[in-house]
């Protein structure tokens, strides 16, 4: 199967050849042609500028009905028990997808002992909360998490399930979308319901960012996202609005589990976790020296960010691979994102370059991070950023 | 030991150019290469070998010059390689390609442990390998940055977390996806690329795996890319420049524009 070229609109302008990452496309007699290496990931279709190319549609046998499955779950992780702030995001969009489709809000939460947390979860937007509480459910486990899930998705039949495209979330996620049998699109970073299909029209991006692609699970449910943190915004806590959180104790065979967590090392360090961070400042090549990095965890901590590395000071062991942003690190996507001495390969950009604001300060203009900033400076960061330090504590200070 | 690798061939991020002004994506001459993570599988994979012996496999589905990254594996030491090539395995989404990928699994058989990276860079989705543990019931470990050991038929781990890393233990077999932190890939050895040069590689299609054609490809998934487009930046950009003070100002001025908690 392959993408589909009407050869009376077909122009012969060839954009389509330049846009396809497989090379499938080829000019026969001035008209695009599609080749069998076509994989079809709808590049094209983007691009043609008189919309000569569509993608087949998936052959089905017949429109299965999902009247009974209703509601949209929420899967709010916690750690340490403590629930990550990307639970509360997921409700704020959940909110407006479950009002969009008149259907209820529900949060799922698995631990032990959080009942008071679980509580917390009703004010932040959910009409309903299941808490699966069991001492096994208070580290995550990927495969009790995940057969919990799954158990209680086949009792109760959700449309829709949103879980954060955390390290949690995109390591078990997978497993419940395989077990029910259904779709699941990673990382997202807008949802909508349709207007006439009330289908979940899930967008994220693809190829590193440099295009976006919207998804939908048509004919299986649950319909199953994963969504990036920060990207949604939690409502602002309504007291007012309470509920009675339904308790459930997990079958004792949901909880058995062939991985062993051994042990869990937690890095001390506040300015580690890029995943969750608002504000990242990134490093490179261009700091110089390992000790360099001090100046820049002042200034995220500052910001209440997080610090993050090029490739090159990653391997030259100025910092810990976890910080590595880029296409063999993260892929984050923060208010802000401040690179320093940073050059702005392509393999750093893909990982970076759909943060909101991008801040670059580098000493040559012609460095290719100053094509994705959006506040450029060529200058010396030696100059400028323990200026901008003194400056923040000045204000700080009041 | 028996030790399968996976790995995808995707185009080569260098020969993606972006357009500074428009953004959309130029592209001169498409190289592939194999997807970055998947280099790291195959020297984890190596590294399994050199330490408790054994064979390793790797194997993909795709196109038939993704037989090129095969042999780039052979290179390196991989013993053997299988292609997975189907024209009906076109616009497989994860759930597809892992359904696909299980079957060769099961065709060739006892394997002790999979080998996936951690993403592959054109889809991001770091789904294929957990889906895969899963249609095959075995156990897995995402994000693995060490192989600590592998002791009694069970391997133990590091898995890198948001929030530092976890050691997990699981029996064989069991499936591991890899980031960069588990050892640099090596490079091929001279002997290693003659061998690949003349190796034989098995080219299996949906029927040889006794997949059904609605099990594979666009018709076995269950999402379906409806739109494609290229992301709006936000056109604001600004230079600033000036004394170290009065950047730090604007700087400052700019940041505080944003809402940022911690300012
Ligand atoms: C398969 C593959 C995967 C990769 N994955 C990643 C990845 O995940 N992440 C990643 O980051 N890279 C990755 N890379 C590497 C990438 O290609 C670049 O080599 C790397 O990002 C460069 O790091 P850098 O910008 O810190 O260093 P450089 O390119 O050396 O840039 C340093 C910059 O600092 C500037 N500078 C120097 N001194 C100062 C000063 N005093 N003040 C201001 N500016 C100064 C210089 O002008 C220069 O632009 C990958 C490469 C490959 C082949
Ligand atoms: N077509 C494929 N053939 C073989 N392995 C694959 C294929 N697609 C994905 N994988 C493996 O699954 C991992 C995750 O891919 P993805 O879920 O696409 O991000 C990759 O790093 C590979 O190890």
């Amino acid at each position: 199967m392959k993408a589909i070229i009407d050869r009376d609109e077909c122009t012969g302008c060839e954009e389509c050849v330049e846009v396809c990452p497989v090379g499938a496309i080829e000019m026969e007699d001035d008209v695009a042609v599609v080749g069998d290496d076509c994989d079809l990931c709808g590049m094209c279709v983007d691009e043609c500028p008189v919309e000569a190319i569509t993608m087949p549609r998936k052959e089905v046998a017949e429109e299965a009905v999902f009247s009974d499955y209703r509601g949209v779950w929420v899967f709010c992780e916690q750690v340490a028990g403590e629930i990550a702030r990307v639970g509360f995001e997921l409700l704020g969009a959940g909110r407006s997808l479950a009002d969009k489709l008149g259907q209820n809000l529900t949060a799922v939460l698995l631990g032990h002992g959080l009942k008071d947390e679980a509580q917390r979860l009703f004010s932040f937007g959910a009409d309903e909360v299941i808490y699966v509480d069991h001492p096994a459910l208070s580290h995550f486990n990927d495969e009790s998490y995940s057969k919990v899930l799954i158990n209680l998705i086949k009792e109760r039949k959700p449309d829709i399930i949103l879980a954060g495209a955390s390290s949690i979330g995109r390591s078990f996620i997978p497993r419940v979308a395989a077990g029910v049998q259904t779709g699941l699109t990673a990382d997202c970073t807008e949802l909508d319901i349709g207007d006439e299909d009330r289908l979940l029209y899930q967008t994220r991006p693809a190829f590193g960012g440099n295009v976006m692609a919207t998804i939908l699970c048509p004919h299986t449910r649950p319909q199953m996202a994963t969504v990036r943190s920060r990207v949604m915004k939690p409502l602002a806590p309504d007291e007012s609005r309470q509920g009675q959180v339904e308790v459930v104790n997990p079958d004792e065979t949901w909880l058995e589990s062939r991985v062993e967590v051994v042990e869990v090392v937690r890095e001390t360090k506040e300015t580690a976790n890029l995943a969750d961070a608002e504000v990242i400042v990134t490093g490179g090549r261009g700091l110089g020296t390992p000790d360099k990095f001090e100046m820049l965890e002042e200034l995220a901590s500052l910001l209440g960010g997080a610090v993050g590395a090029s490739r090159a000071a990653v391997d030259a062991g100025w910092m810990p691979y976890a910080h590595q942003v880029g296409q063999t690190g993260k892929t984050v996507s923060p208010k802000l994102y401040i690179a320093l001495g940073v050059s702005g390969a392509i393999q750093h950009l893909v990982g970076m370059q759909s943060s909101d604001n991008i801040l670059a300060i580098n000493k040559d203009p012609d460095a290719p991070i100053f094509n994705v900033a959006t506040i450029g400076v060529v200058e010396d960061l030696f100059d400028v950023v323990p200026a901008l330090i003194e400056k923040i504590k000045a204000e700080k200070r009041g | 030991m028996k030790i399968a690798v996976f790995i995808k061939q995707v185009p080569d991020t260098k020969s993606v150019q972006l357009d500074p002004e428009t953004h959309t994506l130029k592209r001169e001459g498409v190289e592939s290469i194999i997807n970055p993570f998947d280099m790291y599988a195959i020297e984890a994979g190596l590294m399994l070998k050199d330490r408790y012996g054994g064979e390793t496999t790797v194997i993909t589905m795709g196109p038939p010059q993704a037989e090129e990254a095969l042999r780039q594996a052979l290179g390196m030491g991989i013993d053997h390689a299988v292609l997975l090539s189907d024209k009906a395995f076109a616009g497989a989404d994860t759930w597809a390609t892992s359904l696909t990928l299980a079957n060769a699994v099961e065709k060739f058989g006892g394997f002790d442990i999979l080998v996936c990276g951690k993403q592959a860079s054109d889809g991001d989705t770091a789904q294929v390998g957990p889906e895969m543990a899963c249609h095959l019931d075995v156990p897995y470990a995402t994000f693995v940055s060490k192989i600590v050991d592998v002791a009694d038929g069970r391997i133990t781990v590091h898995r890198l977390m948001d929030f530092g890393y976890e050691v997990l233990r699981l029996p064989c077999p069991g499936l591991i996806t890899v980031v960069k932190e588990v050892g640099d890939p090596r490079l091929p050895s001279l002997r290693g690329k003659m061998r690949a040069k003349k190796a034989e590689i098995p080219v299996l299609g949906a029927a040889d795996l006794g997949l059904e054609p609605g099990m594979v490809g666009l018709n076995g998934s269950y999402t379906e890319v409806v739109k494609v487009f290229t992301p709006e930046r936000s056109g604001k950009k600004e230079t600033v420049s000036g004394t170290a003070e009065e950047i730090a100002a604007r700087l400052y001025e700019l940041i505080k524009g944003m809402k940022i908690k911690g300012i």
